[in-house]
């Protein structure tokens, strides 16, 4: 029987970091099972709140944050090694508890900012650790610290080639006061950042060991569904139970907030037990509420002017007096996030504390929730971090842990809570649908002048001076050198439940302003490149990969009959890239041959990683562009399983191309970099292939001819 | 309930549970092996295969009664050290992202060059088009199981016939 261990912070060490990490008090960690087997009768000793070393060498990697594929583990692992001089193949990861002194006071993994936000705390608490180390191997051997190498796990005495391993320092090194400004190294002396180092987690993920959320155990656990009201914000009128309680190994019926759960011997049986509850709703307001309708109240918020995002020059005066005015409106549905692996969550609620096994992206959200729920002090709450079968942004929401929670609180058991697909798909927190229209005008020698947008769509991130800024980010950015652009908002809001989305408002609005773009290139008799060329001009990044996309792709060279190319470029989460489609239509298909995707972002950890994550994005985004999208009707989400939302599948899977630029800028994020590029150079390609612009995602069949 | 009795990656396996149980959660709960997935319950998605007498089967549609006397094969069972060509090859590629799917990708694929040695694109596109991905690795899933069959070519002496699974 496979168990989750429960763990305790086994014993504190005060170790007096570094201000460099920005941290005051390390701590030990206990060991995982894992990490257990392996160093039996070794004692663990922290370094800082990162790093622990045990007696037998072996180096524990604590990560703040959730690997859902992005590659943390494996990256941030790197950036600690890098400066720590440890033995690559020694190194053993965990996932850190919540702690708001060591991880921040939103301890969680979003905005692609893992790489971003390591780059420096990382390396300098591999730093600290090893200067620690070649301290204590000094004082062991009476000699001074400059006299003392370290490398590959080891302190070398450079005088005389003795040698103390890291576990044997260890011990001596947790007693000694952290030096603040531990040297650095220069990108020149690097020997594991931006080498493609295999992934540390891929051993666990061939051969079906590696932890998922739904994968937890307790000892005593039972296992739970919950019915929900199929109308957002519907509730509980009444309900019998009786042929519920009938199904062999349901064990107990019990109304929570969010609807009624059924608690089995196995989760077969809860869903059995689920299918047999007669539940009577209250559906509430939104019972009638249905796509059209939606779309009608967005139409109409862009009929009258909303609050302004960003003004260049004076937009609406030189539309009165432009000559041809350009005018379109774009469109994009209600997405759902579907990781592969359903919202599920582990609780074990106690009087005196309470376990929370999970897949969540946002740790401090899991912690406060499961706090509030229980009246337990956070130091009685523990978050165990499980891996995350993708997140995207779903698993930024607390709704699954606050069910869980709820749950085996109300049966004083543990309870593994289980989404099926269809709970998962109905009752998501989605990417919000968006109504934007925009307006342009050119001027006398066909280059852009005017550049007038109003974007209605739910706010999903907060309302300031009445813009919701991921409403409109990706519009009220564009970096193009035109001289009058006006870009406004108006919320507009039917209540479907929203969240971040992988790439969150590039997501769509990159498809509309580069779609828009090259509508505005088409009129002017420009083409996508010399347009993007001439506007990017002061944008020497953003011109870079445009440059190094289109020179890959052939920008301008003959293709076999029937195919066409375009292109869209982004600068999003503090990277860019470019990608250009090669697309046709063969017998009423649109078929995508080829994306080719150069990017920059910035000082490159693991070059793999970045070129699967491109892929990866471009995927997702494709999965969008060509067949998702979420229907409302009656209030209730019409899509229920993979046959209703379809997603990308390996026989529509083009060959990717992905071409790094070199720099030694500042890191950018990666896990959202290509998503918001891939439809719009899709729909270029359409463009000039057939001469029909594309304006609403999904693309359908009868867009194509 | 009823006993059900079936061989587990070569183990005699007996289990007492409802007859329309599906293996995918006598698997997961009952048998707490979990390295076979949950994803749609409908198998729309494979995330859940394993491989039934050799051949790849959606395990979240398949009652356990259907397994009685049959061999059945999952992630746990393919070697006892990710030494299958599959599981070499998803290694030497890093196709993996966050994983959740790749239990069913590798069963599937190694039910795949079972029957079909050297698979063409199309042979690899019909087959795996029933396993998503939400992550997107879906080009290093096509190289990786070409890698894992030249692997069984050389380990066979160039004349592979199959057999992977």
């Amino acid at each position: 029987m496979i168990t989750v261990r429960k763990v305790d912070r086994r014993s504190f060490l005060k170790v007096g970091l570094g201000s460099a990490a920005g941290l005051t008090i390390g701590f030990a960690l206990p060991e995982s099972a894992r990490l257990t087997a392996q160093t039996a009768g070794s004692r663990v000793f922290a370094l800082n709140g990162y790093i622990h070393i045990g007696a037998d060498d072996t180096v524990t990697l604590v990560l703040a944050k959730s690997e859902m594929g992005q590659g943390p583990m494996t990256a941030l692992s790197q950036l600690l090694a890098e400066e720590l001089e440890c033995d690559w193949k020694r190194i053993h990861t965990e996932f850190a508890p919540v702690d708001p002194k060591l991880y921040g006071a939103m301890q969680g993994t979003f905005g692609s900012m893992s790489v971003r936000t390591g780059w420096d705390p990382m390396r300098k608490a591999g730093a600290t650790a090893r200067e620690m180390l070649l301290q204590a191997a000094a004082q062991k051997w009476g000699v001074d610290k400059s006299q003392c190498r370290a490398e590959n796990g080891t302190v070398l005495n450079t005088a005389n080639n003795q040698r103390l391993t890291f576990g044997a320092l260890a011990e001596d090194a947790a007693k000694l006061p952290a030096p603040a400004g531990a040297p650095l190294k220069s990108p020149g002396d690097f020997k594991i950042i931006g080498k493609s180092l295999k992934r540390l987690d891929t051993p666990l993920k061939v051969n079906g060991t590696a932890k998922f959320g739904l994968d937890a155990k307790l000892p005593g656990m039972q296992y739970a569904v919950l019915a929900r009201c199929p109308v957002f914000g519907g509730k509980v009128k009444s309900f019998d139970d009786t042929k519920a309680k009938a199904v062999p190994g349901v064990k107990q019926v019990v109304q929570i907030s969010n609807g009624v759960a059924v608690i089995a011997d196995n989760t077969w049986n809860a869903m059995e037990g689920r299918r047999a509850l007669q539940i009577q709703w209250d559906e509430g307001a939104l019972a009638n509420l249905d796509s059209a309708g939606i779309r009608k109240m967005m139409a109409d918020a862009t009929e009258k002017p909303g609050a302004v995002a960003r003004k260049v020059g004076d937009a609406p005066a030189a539309l009165n007096t432009a000559g041809k005015k350009i005018e379109a409106v774009y469109e994009a549905p209600y997405l759902s996030h579907a990781p592969m692996e359903p919202m599920n969550c582990t609780a074990d609620v106690r009087a005196d504390g309470c376990d929370v096994y999970a897949a969540t992206q946002i740790q401090t959200a899991a912690h406060q929730t499961a706090m509030q729920i229980t009246g337990l002090s956070g130091d009685k709450v523990k978050i165990h971090t499980m891996f995350l079968g993708g997140g995207f942004g779903r698993r930024g929401g607390a709704d699954f842990i606050q069910e869980a929670v709820e749950i085996s609180k109300a049966v004083g058991i543990p309870v593994k809570l289980t989404w099926s697909r269809e709970d998962d798909m109905t009752h998501d927190l989605y990417r919000p649908a968006s109504y934007t229209k925009f307006t342009g005008a050119l001027d006398a020698e066909g280059w852009p002048a005017v550049w007038h947008t109003r974007v209605a769509c739910p706010s999903f991130a907060g309302m300031r001076n009445g813009v919701d800024f991921a409403a409109v980010q990706g519009i009220d950015d564009i970096e193009y050198g035109i001289p009058n652009i006006q870009v406004e908002y108006t919320k507009a809001d039917p209540g479907i439940p929203t969240t971040y989305w992988r790439s969150v408002g590039y997501s769509q609005n990159t498809f509309f302003t580069e779609s828009f773009l090259d509508e505005l290139a088409a009129a002017g008799g420009k083409d996508p490149l010399e347009i993007r060329r001439r506007l990017l001009a002061k944008n020497p990044r953003m011109l870079a990969v445009v440059e190094l996309a289109a020179e890959k792709a052939n920008w301008g060279k003959p293709l076999p009959a029937g195919h066409a190319r375009g292109i869209a470029v982004v600068n999003n989460i503090g990277s860019f890239n470019a990608q250009v489609a090669e697309i046709s239509v063969e017998k009423g298909k649109l078929r995508v041959h080829r994306v080719v995707c150069a990017v920059d972002c910035g000082e490159v950890v693991n070059p793999q990683i970045v070129e699967a994550q491109i892929q990866s994005g471009i995927v997702y985004g494709l999965s969008a562009a060509l067949k998702s999208g979420i229907t409302i009707k009656n209030g209730r989400v019409e899509q229920q399983n993979f046959n209703q939302y379809e997603v990308l599948r390996i026989d529509e899977m083009p060959v990717v191309e992905v071409h790094i630029v070199p720099s030694h800028q500042a890191p950018g994020g990666i896990g959202e970099a290509s998503t918001p590029s891939t439809a719009p150079a899709v729909a270029n390609a359409l463009f000039a292939l057939t001469g029909k612009r594309v304006r609403k995602l999904p693309i359908r069949s009868e867009d194509l001819a | 309930m009823a006993t059900i009795k079936f061989s587990l990656n070569g183990k005699a396996q007996s289990v007492d549970v409802s007859p329309q149980m599906p293996l995918l959660w006598v698997l997961r709960d009952t048998l707490g092996m979990t390295g076979t997935k949950f994803g749609c319950g409908m198998a729309l998605c494979g995330a859940c295969t394993v491989h039934l007498n050799g051949t790849a089967i959606r395990s979240c549609i398949t009652p356990i009664s259907t397994v009685a006397g049959k061999n059945v094969l999952t992630i746990e069972g393919l070697s006892p050290d990710s030494s299958h060509a599959v599981q070499k090859a998803w290694t030497e590629l890093d196709v993996p992202q966050c994983g959740y799917c790749q239990s069913g990708q590798i069963m599937a694929a190694a039910a795949l060059l079972g029957k079909k040695a050297k698979p063409t694109d199309a042979d690899i596109d019909e087959v795996m088009r029933g396993n998503i991905c939400r992550c997107g690795t879906y080009q290093g899933i096509r190289s990786a199981i070409h890698r894992a069959s030249e692997i069984l070519t050389a380990s066979n002496g160039g004349s592979n016939k199959g057999g992977a699974a």
